[in-house]
């Protein structure tokens, strides 16, 4: 009876989920990846300003979508993981993004009943440059670039206008924050502040990009 | 086009369906896949069949209600209207009409673009048309839009438990040009500049939200329709087949169709 009169506030009971929008572009040298930063229980918002722009490695980023629990833990593992596999290992250089990826994907699959998070692995090597995977519940796609989340179902049409193959670092950049924008702007379990990485060659640069400065587009 | 679909002792369960379907979440719009199966299970008895339920004896495609599942989409500019719409209607997976026309004509320069339940808008668009039709011969002139948006509201809005309807009414009127409503499932009204619906619409709101621009011309706007409506249909498995499209002015109605190798290409599509 106490229980009817008083209700439980949803979110002590739901599951914490990054409801979001993640994209990752590659351009000629490097990948850029974009993320919004608003984590949700239920209707509430737990963290306005998380940063799902999670480092695997130096030049190897990747993008959290999902149970937050979930993503944050495989992240952990698999950087783990690849730190073990470049210290033992007699390479001098850096692991490849696709033994990232591929490390990402062997947990997502071999757990796919009890996790639900979709990671973007993406970054640079010296053997392939730039790359973007997408591990969607165990699976393993090298793809131009990727999309995920809830607010990615809002932007699937804007991105297959606006990408063309071969865009400069700036051009990447700019269609990441305007994708993450849009996305922003129709899904309500992703806002905030959008962050952006960059990653080349020489390194990774992490970007935030605050509400008013994000571009304005017309909203009905 | 008249479509009836069987449902051999399943009609109670049709109902079921139907409260059931208001309740889950819209296409496409889910974050975690295993919440989204927990919710469709819960709200449906053991009995009644569910998306997952595989059964040999009878095809999907009779256990599933005929929906049109799909995309449309309307923008006014200056001395009228732009409505344009996919033409697939679906029952399950299977595809019922590949060359549907969603745009229905309500009054001379009064059109609907109808998505959802194809008996429910198919109903509703003809009871309107009656309606409209007595008002009209009662003022002895051409109805307003917003007075066909009203008529659609008012029937989506009563019988909103019973009903699944997505209806966008668009045209033109002397007295305020060319206008665009949106009636939504649940039966609220709007008047927008652009609007879109469907179960595609969700993949081409970035699109929407970035190309629009107010003041372009009724060319512009019919690439842009086309072009939007091709990106959905690209996207979603229950929209797709030929672009239909209807300006709506002063002069009258000139409708339209783009076949599937004269749709615009993209380069990632």
């Amino acid at each position: 009876m106490s229980e009817e009169l008083f209700p439980e506030p949803e979110w002590l009971s739901e599951e914490v989920k990054t409801g979001t929008t993640i994209i990752a572009v590659t351009f000629d040298g490097g990948v850029v990846l974009g993320s919004d930063s608003r984590v949700s229980a239920g209707e509430s918002v737990v963290n306005r300003v998380m940063n799902k722009l999670s480092p695997l490695h130096d030049k190897i980023y990747c993008a959290l979508s999902g149970s937050a629990a979930d993503a944050q833990t495989i992240a952990e593992i698999v950087n783990y993981q690849l730190d073990v596999h470049s210290y033992l290992s007699p390479m001098s250089y850096d692991p490849l993004v696709c033994s990232a990826a591929t490390l990402v994907k062997n947990i997502s699959y071999k757990y796919k009943e009890e996790l639900s998070a979709h990671l973007i692995v993406a970054g640079w090597d010296r053997k392939k440059g730039g790359q973007v995977y997408a591990t969607l519940n165990g699976l393993l796609s090298r793809q131009p670039f990727a999309i995920g989340g809830s607010g990615s179902f809002y932007i699937n049409g804007f991105v297959d206008a606006e990408y063309r193959k071969n865009m400069t670092k700036r051009e990447s950049q700019e269609f990441v924050v305007n994708a993450l924008t849009l996305a922003m702007g129709r899904d309500g379990s992703s806002g905030g502040v959008a962050y952006v990485v960059t990653i080349d060659k020489d390194g990774a640069e992490e970007k935030c990009v605050l509400g008013n400065e994000l571009p304005k587009f017309f909203d009905e | 086009m008249h479509f009836t679909v069987v449902f051999s002792g399943l009609s109670g369960v049709c109902d079921r369906l139907r409260q059931a379907r208001v309740r889950t979440p819209a296409a496409g719009s889910f974050s975690n896949v295993v919440s989204v199966k927990m919710a469709t299970v819960l709200q449906f008895p053991a009995s009644v069949s569910t998306f997952n339920n595989y059964n040999d004896l009878y095809p999907d495609w009779t256990q599933r209600e005929v929906s049109t599942g799909t995309t449309i989409m309307a923008v006014e500019f200056e001395g009228g209207v732009v409505i344009g719409a996919d033409s697939r209607t679906t029952t399950g997976a299977y595809i019922a009409n590949r060359v549907t026309d969603k745009l229905t004509p309500i009054h001379e320069r009064i059109f609907c673009c109808r998505s959802g339940s194809a008996a429910d808008t198919q109903a509703i668009a003809d009871a309107v048309t009656y309606q409209l039709g007595f008002h009209s011969i009662e003022l002895d002139e051409a109805p307003l839009v917003q007075t066909a948006a009203s008529l659609f509201r008012e029937m989506c809005y009563r019988y909103r438990e019973e009903l699944m309807a997505g209806i966008i009414v668009a045209g033109w009127d002397p007295r305020r040009g060319g206008q665009v409503y949106t009636v939504p499932v649940g039966g609220m009204m709007t008047r927008q500049p652009v609007s879109v619906g469907g179960s595609g619409s969700s993949y081409i709101y970035g699109y929407v939200d970035s190309n629009y621009r107010a003041g372009m011309s009724k060319e512009e706007c019919l690439k842009f329709t086309a072009e939007a409506l091709t990106l959905a249909m690209e996207r979603d498995g229950s929209s797709g087949g030929v672009v239909r499209l209807a300006v709506i002015s002063e002069q009258g109605v000139e409708r339209q169709v783009i076949l599937g190798n004269q749709l615009p290409k993209f380069s990632t599509v």
